[in-house]
């Protein structure tokens, strides 16, 4: 469960631009005619796009209304899942994973960098209001751990020098290459191949 | 080894691309429509025939589940519902399928739709993986374009549409009914159990929940007949499986190979042995985290399948291998998988929601050897009252890591945790649990 709290300070409004609402719509259109409440999730996301990352409530009263829905069923959806903010994170924001098989690769060093780099706290916004870090739980790509994700990109196979570069790239404005740093290809062994090399050498 | 020949995902690395035209030249799609002229009842057969279990964990027989669904459509319509949400950690395996073999998946979909007479076909993604969602919705456009799916799919005469549906970071939503719940736009809280999805799922409806690898497989079996892929693994255990293998291993990689191999050519030939040279192996995840872990004694002989592990009181799960050297301390990394569940308890029984954070407390205390030595007994006994009281498996799932701590590390925990109980004898501490061991003693 989320333990985030909405932000203090609230826009008065909100209303959904017109790419958001074409957007919404075609999301309705997936599921059954009465059962537009499965669109809320999406529009969730909808919103948090286009308000710089984050819900605020207006967002919730609003899609309530749009869905035909009472505001606390929607209330409730944002607040049970993670990955609605409910406050700014700042235009970059990095969620690093450091759940036992991140951990023990070394997934503290990027805690360091990002404590570092960003601001000693998590869920704090940097000085410049640009960016925010957070530790969360498994993203999925134990593999290529230690890893961190940033907005919908994953950065794999790091350590603390290529996690510092990497956010010196992102206080700069600039967008990281996203994927392995450590040059290798998806999830493959690295130098250690043992199969499918016939498609590899094709 | 597994022969290449008999690799189900000959893309795993994406060395082909997972464009239709390079699919199509794989084999998908070429008689989708032979095989479902041959009708619903050989389907399903075939399926039995080849004996494969659920790739999500739980491990239940495939033709079986699908063999629940109504025989005929009633008033109410059927539902196939894809689970992509791939949270347990120490796996990645749905993740490269639907980024590097969408079209195996997608054709799967159609056939297990067909099978079940469902019309509408939902793939339920976890929400971090927003892009590797996005390739997989590119290839359900080319399928739309190309024919494959829509109406009168792939010339089978069934109609079918795909649609994705994004989770929102909830590990809970991977226990079917919660997606469910989720699916109809709620918090992800499980349902009980009866009724089963497969009478009353999906907005009441008659639904089918299989994992994105149980049904990525689907065709190619078909294709190559039940019997071929019975004859890999073991009875009951067959086919074949990728493994995610991770932590402390020189090549972490995800593999596709046979049912039943030898944990130890997993780590020695794939990921190119244990970080220290292979005594330096402390312990093995064998299957998620939340599959109880096991030593290195057992680690030279165990072969990785469903059943083999239940022997060893652990289980195949998800067939994550997190590998743990020697250089780590187990106790702190058993805290954080506690941790981790503390985190994504749905808060809906109170032995989960309560019970997951006392175990995380506890653990971080013996991690810093802050716990006194009753306490280890008592741990025990708190992950025996979440084990099975609580409406699903989470219960289970964060209980029995820190039992198979305990099975096997409670000597390093009491070393490590020496002193004396803080309150002795004292029939008056207002908590539950400890009145509940002072009963046990007197």
């Amino acid at each position: 469960m989320s333990l985030k709290r909405p932000a203090k300070n609230q826009p008065e409004n909100f209303k959904f631009n017109s790419s958001s609402l074409e957007e919404a719509n075609n999301v309705i259109s997936k599921y059954p005619k009465g059962k537009q409440q499965s669109a809320v999730m999406a529009l969730l996301y909808i919103a948090q796009r286009q308000n710089d990352n984050w819900i605020p409530l207006a967002a919730m009263k609003y899609i309530a209304k749009f869905l035909n829905m009472p505001y606390i069923k929607v209330y409730e959806v944002a607040t049970f899942y993670s990955m609605y903010n409910l406050s700014p994170v700042g235009k970059y924001f990095i969620q690093v994973c450091t759940t036992t098989p991140c951990m023990i690769r070394g997934a503290n060093k990027l805690v360091e960098a990002c404590k570092e780099k960003i601001s000693p706290n998590e869920s704090e916004l940097s000085s410049d209001k640009s960016c925010s870090w957070m530790e969360v739980e498994c993203l999925g790509a134990c593999v290529n751990a230690p890893m961190m994700q940033i907005n919908d990109h994953y950065y794999e196979d790091l350590d603390k020098e290529k996690t510092l570069e990497i956010l010196d790239k992102i206080l700069n404005g600039e967008t990281p290459r996203p994927g392995s740093y450590r040059g290798r290809v998806n999830n493959e062994p690295e130098n250690n191949r043992k199969t499918l090399l016939d498609v590899k050498n094709a | 080894m597994l022969k290449d020949q008999d690799r189900i995902f000959k893309n795993l690395y994406n060395d082909l691309g997972s464009d239709v035209t390079s699919s199509q030249k794989r084999g998908d799609w070429v008689n989708t429509k032979e095989l479902t002229d041959k009708g619903r009842d050989w389907i399903i057969n075939e399926i039995k025939d080849s004996q494969l279990r659920g790739r999500g964990g739980a491990g239940f027989p495939t033709g079986l589940k699908w063999s629940f669904a109504p025989k005929e459509i009633g008033s109410r319509p059927h539902y196939l519902v894809i689970n992509g949400d791939e949270s347990e950690p120490g796996t990645c395996k749905d993740r490269d399928i639907l980024r590097f073999e969408p079209h195996k998946l997608i054709e799967g979909c159609l056939i297990a739709s067909y099978a079940i007479q469902a019309h509408v076909c939902y793939i339920y993604i976890r929400g971090e993986y927003f892009l590797d969602g996005q390739k997989l919705q590119a290839a359900i456009d080319e399928a739309y374009e190309k024919k494959l799916i829509g109406k009168n799919a792939a010339g089978t005469g069934w109609d079918l549409d795909i649609y994705i549906h994004y989770g929102a970071g909830a590990y809970i939503c991977g226990e079917e009914t919660a997606l469910l719940e989720s699916l109809e736009g709620k918090k992800g809280q499980p349902r009980l159990k009866p009724p089963f999805p497969a009478l009353i799922g999906l907005y009441g409806c008659p639904t089918i929940i299989n994992n994105v690898e149980t049904i990525a497989v689907v065709p190619t079996i078909l294709r190559r007949g039940g019997k071929w892929f019975a004859s890999l693994g073991r009875e009951k255990n067959t086919g074949t499986k990728i493994f995610c293998i991770s932590g402390n291993v020189n090549n972490p990689c995800n593999v596709e190979e046979e049912m039943n191999i030898p944990l130890k050519e997993l780590i020695e030939v794939h990921a190119g042995g244990v970080i220290g040279g292979w005594d330096n192996l402390q312990a093995v995840i064998p299957g998620g985290s939340s599959m109880p872990l096991i030593p290195k004694e057992k680690c030279e002989t165990l072969t990785m399948d469903f059943d083999s592990l239940v022997a060893e009181k652990s289980g195949l799960g998800t067939a994550g291998v997190v590998v743990i050297n020697k250089d780590q301390d187990i106790i702190k990394c058993m805290a954080r998988i506690a941790r981790f569940y503390k985190h994504e308890s749905c808060g809906q029984c109170t032995p989960c929601r309560e019970g997951s954070g006392w175990m995380w407390r506890m653990l971080e205390r013996m991690a810093r050897g802050e716990a006194s030595r009753d306490e280890v007994e008592m741990l025990g006994d708190v992950t025996k009252q979440i084990e099975g009281h609580t409406i699903c498996a989470f219960g289970e799932g964060s209980s029995w890591p820190v039992q198979g701590l305990l099975r096997h590390f409670k000597d390093e925990i009491k070393k490590r945790n020496k002193f004396d109980p803080i309150v002795k004898e004292n029939k008056n501490i207002p908590y539950l649990v400890d009145q509940h061991l002072m009963d046990k003693n007197a």
